[in-house]
């Protein structure tokens, strides 16, 4: 399987196959899609996309770390991270294409 | 923020666009990362993450109630990394400005 890497440029084409915005407008409106789910998460709003998944922003505590290379502790600081959960749709349409059973 | 709220900030957003454009729109964005991951590819959104699909080999687990071993087939997990530009922004001192 040749693997290959989908970029915003293969998005923003799709939009503009199935949509006819033009090409411009097309790669404009796929930022405009990242920038809008973005823009919540940082708020601390979670994003969900039926049939897709859920963004979730989730705080972590402050706990010690240690250097692995250095056995040194580090305190590694509270900070958010994000978390997606993919639905069960795109879990099972995954599984039925890669599994080739489903 | 769900999909139909993202819709209406993006019809607000663009005034020339009708709602079922923008429907279309956001659609097609979704069902394009599906696809790819349905062929195991990888989806790389430079600043906002990367969607990737990791495979789970089959495994022997055991039923936690029983006790008894059951054979777990091999699965492949969807999987999403933050790109660095989000994950800075996460952790900004004043995450509430714009």
């Amino acid at each position: 399987m040749a693997n290959r890497t989908v970029t915003r440029a293969d998005l923003a084409e799709a939009v503009y196959q199935e949509v006819g915005l033009s090409r411009n407008e097309s790669a404009d409106l796929v930022e405009a899609i990242l920038s809008e789910i973005s823009g919540s998460l940082v708020s601390g709003e979670n994003v969900k996309i039926s049939s897709f998944g859920s963004f979730l922003v989730r705080d972590k505590g402050r706990r010690i770390g240690r250097n692995p290379k250095t056995g040194e502790e580090v305190s590694i600081e509270p900070r958010r991270v994000l978390s997606f959960r993919a639905s069960q749709v795109l879990k099972d349409r995954i599984n039925s294409s890669l599994t080739g059973g489903s | 923020m769900i999909k139909s709220e993202l819709i209406a900030r993006l019809v607000e957003a663009n005034p020339h666009l009708y709602q079922r454009d923008v429907e279309r729109i956001v659609g097609t964005v979704f069902e394009e990362i599906s696809a790819a991951l349905a062929r195991n590819e990888r989806v790389e959104l430079r600043g906002f993450g990367a969607f990737s699909v990791k495979r789970r080999p089959a495994r022997l687990g055991r039923n936690p109630r029983t006790g008894e071993q059951v054979h777990v087939s091999e699965k492949f997990a969807p999987y999403y990394k933050t790109g660095k530009a989000l994950r800075e922004r996460l952790n900004r001192k004043k995450p509430h400005a714009v």
